[in-house]
């Protein structure tokens, strides 16, 4: 369990509801960490708020599950820290770190090259995500070799030390040793030696995400495989360019159960292997439990409760939560009714005031519906917005 | 499972290919269609092997203007029947060339002329439409309007307009219709790429920190450049009439010149005495119009998704 050592602490002064994570000289380093992102979206009917001062930290090695109902602002948070939030989407306040660094702040250029390098989003729909056109191979390799500065001296880089690692190596492979030590040393990679090492790389992810036979794979156009070959090569398309944060949009909802869990074996696979900050955003409860490391669950736009797994399920305390929790199907305790949450998802043009949650909670008090209830930490690594703890 | 899909990737691309192809068999219509256009594109390309360029040549020709053809009979008095042995399958024009000859001779000129207006149109068309379309906003505003102009100007006035303006060269003849025809291409595209723009794998091409321009050029075209394709085939034939209308008005750089409509302009003067002077050429344009708007239709139908199954 990678749990951090995080503290929320009320933030000095003024804004309510705005917390600042205290961490001396952060110790474990977050790959991503959102603070207070606040997203509008401005149409014809009025201003949707769509995030409501989002909060989450990711670190290097661990798989967070962000759950919540549809239109709760899962993928919303996802397209905004990629910087691609549709055109009527405007960013309120709140900043995205990327290692440190404000993507919120960078310029165009800047966010379209760390989408390159550091960012990889995977979406839910593998049918439609994938260029009818073009093959499988050329749709993986084609952000390496577009940008192949980039990752020039990574791809050298891999490629030698898979060489310099075998027991015995062929002439060939001696002298193709020898070119690539003079590439490194001189910057200078030729597009067409770009191009083989990227589908060599192209051929080592897709036996990543395990698809047989890759190298028929690479020739292949999206029409051909099945939706658990397009979802895998579509992971191995973002993995590729080896990210340090992988956002997950509902990777297993279009697939069936038996693929399902194979796609998220693989997840914790990558996990393990490649050390990436996995964001898996899923409604889906089970797998949650499945695969992740921390659970995140966000209501009508923000983060309303953080925990470890095993906390989690074991003691959720948001009032929604417990609700989520309630409406799980158990064969094991057979009750005639089957529980839900009272009420629908709030209109986020005109958003409850206070707490978003208060006119579908059963245990909301006057104090509700006054003011936003503040993070509260309920147990080391545990944190919930609500009045009943505290706040 | 996944090794049985695999199997089936090469010989269903091809057999993809085949379908196309056997419902364009199937249809008699755009198996003609094809035939005209194919063989006129042949018959240019080897149109040098089969006729002597200096045919056209007009010095030290004794006859003018005679029928030689024992096939056909024109009904009309005093035609001059040509001297000698030699056959003129459809007779001399004009200048005492032999006028299947000079068809021959005109074809090379009028695909060549019909093919640049049209792969030119494509590519400023194209380029133009896209970009607009992708960037949007005031961009795709401004290249709008400027089509709008070309559209409220009927086409054949504004190359008549353009020709008499500049010069009654070829080069002129070419861009004038050029100038006309590209705003086409504008429109059909960027409605194309404004739908395609829209779809998942564009945003996932996004998300992968793809440039814009290679979303657009490498991604985005290629998936809406089918109706443009057809709309081109359909468009060869309709360059090759509008080029051959303006010769055929008055606007060639030389009586001399084997060019379709030139060659049925010449003969309009004596057109009661020799009809087969504009009849022949005239044929002949509209054998390649009808030929590549009927093979333009078969690709159109054979690509579309409706039709297919």
């Amino acid at each position: 369990m990678t749990e951090s050592e995080t503290h929320w602490t009320r933030g000095s002064g003024g804004n309510q509801g705005t917390y600042v994570q205290q961490q001396a000289p952060r110790p474990t380093e977050a790959a991503l960490s959102i603070r207070g992102l606040k997203v509008v979206f401005h149409t014809y009917a009025g201003d949707v708020q769509a995030l409501d001062g989002v909060d989450l930290e990711v670190q290097r090695g661990e798989i967070l599950g962000l759950v919540g109902e549809s239109g709760c602002g899962k993928s919303v948070t996802a397209l905004a820290v990629a910087g691609l939030l549709p055109i009527n989407a405007e960013v309120i306040s709140g900043e995205v770190l990327l290692d440190g660094k404000n993507l919120l702040k960078m310029k165009k250029e800047a966010v379209r090259l760390s989408r390159l390098n550091d960012i990889a989003l995977v979406f839910q729909d593998p049918m439609t995500y994938l260029n009818p056109v073009l093959t499988i191979g050329l749709q993986i390799t084609e952000a390496l070799t577009s940008d192949l500065k980039v990752f020039a001296e990574d791809l050298i880089a891999a490629r030698m030390t898979k060489l310099e690692a075998m027991m015995k190596r062929s002439l060939t492979e001696e002298q193709e040793l020898e070119s690539l030590r003079r590439a490194k040393q001189s910057h200078n990679l030729s597009n067409k030696e770009g191009k083989r090492l990227a589908s060599l790389r192209a051929l080592d992810y897709l036996r990543l995400v395990r698809l047989s036979e890759p190298e028929k794979v690479l020739k292949m156009y999206p029409f051909e495989l099945s939706g658990g070959m397009r979802q895998r090569a579509m992971i191995a398309m973002a993995l590729v360019r080896r990210p340090r944060v992988l956002l997950a949009d509902e990777i297993t909802t279009a697939l069936d159960v038996t693929v399902q869990a194979q796609i998220l074996e693989l997840l914790k696979d990558l996990r393990d292997k490649i050390d990436a900050a996995i964001v898996l955003i899923t409604h889906d409860l089970a797998v949650v439990s499945e695969v992740c490391d921390r659970v995140a669950v966000m209501y009508a736009g923000s983060v309303v409760e953080v925990a470890g797994l095993v906390e989690f399920f074991k003691n959720p305390s948001h009032p929604y939560s417990k609700g989520l929790m309630a409406a799980i199907l158990r064969p094991d305790l057979s009750s005639e009714t089957l529980e839900s949450i009272k009420g629908s998802v709030p209109d986020l043009i005109n958003p409850p005031s206070g707490c978003r949650f208060h006119p579908r909670c059963p245990y909301a008090y006057q104090k509700c519906p006054e003011s936003k209830p503040p993070m509260t930490e309920v147990s080391p690594g545990h944190a919930v917005t609500c009045f009943l703890y505290g706040g | 499972m996944d090794l049985e899909k695999t199997g089936v990737g090469d010989s269903r691309r091809k057999s993809e290919l085949r379908y196309t192809l056997h419902l364009m068999r199937q249809n008699p219509i755009v198996v003609v269609g094809s035939v005209l256009a194919i063989g006129s594109v042949v018959l240019s390309l080897v149109s040098s092997l089969i006729v002597n360029p200096a045919a056209g040549n007009t010095q030290n020709l004794p006859i003018r203007l005679c029928w030689n053809n024992p096939v056909i009979d024109w009904g009309i008095h005093n035609l001059f029947v040509c001297p000698g042995a030699q056959v003129y399958p459809l007779g001399t024009d004009a200048y005492g060339r032999d006028l299947l000859q000079m068809i021959i001779l005109a074809l090379p000129l009028d695909l060549e002329v019909a093919l640049t207006i049209v792969a030119s149109a494509v590519v400023i068309g194209v380029s133009m439409g896209a970009v607009a379309a992708y960037a949007g906003g005031l961009l795709d505003e401004l290249v709008l309007r400027i089509t709008d102009v070309f559209f409220s100007i009927p086409g054949l006035s504004l190359a008549i307009v353009l020709v008499t303006f500049f010069s009654h060269s070829l080069f002129w003849l070419t861009t004038a219709v050029l100038i006309t025809w590209w705003p086409t291409y504008v429109r059909l595209i960027r409605s194309q790429v404004l739908t395609e723009k829209e779809k998942a794998y564009v945003e996932a091409l996004r998300s992968t920190g793809a440039g814009r321009l290679r979303i657009l050029f490498r991604h985005i075209v290629p998936n809406s450049i089918y109706p443009v394709l057809v709309q081109a085939t359909l468009d060869v034939g309709g360059v090759i009439l509008v080029f051959s209308v303006l010769m055929f008005i008055g606007f060639s750089p030389s009586p001399l010149l084997p060019e379709l409509g030139n060659l049925a302009h010449a003969g309009i003067d004596n057109v009661f005495i020799a009809p087969w002077l504009v009849l022949f050429p005239g044929l002949t344009i509209l054998l390649i119009a009808l030929g590549f708007n009927l093979l333009g239709d078969g690709i159109r139908d054979a690509l579309d998704p409706r039709l297919r199954r």
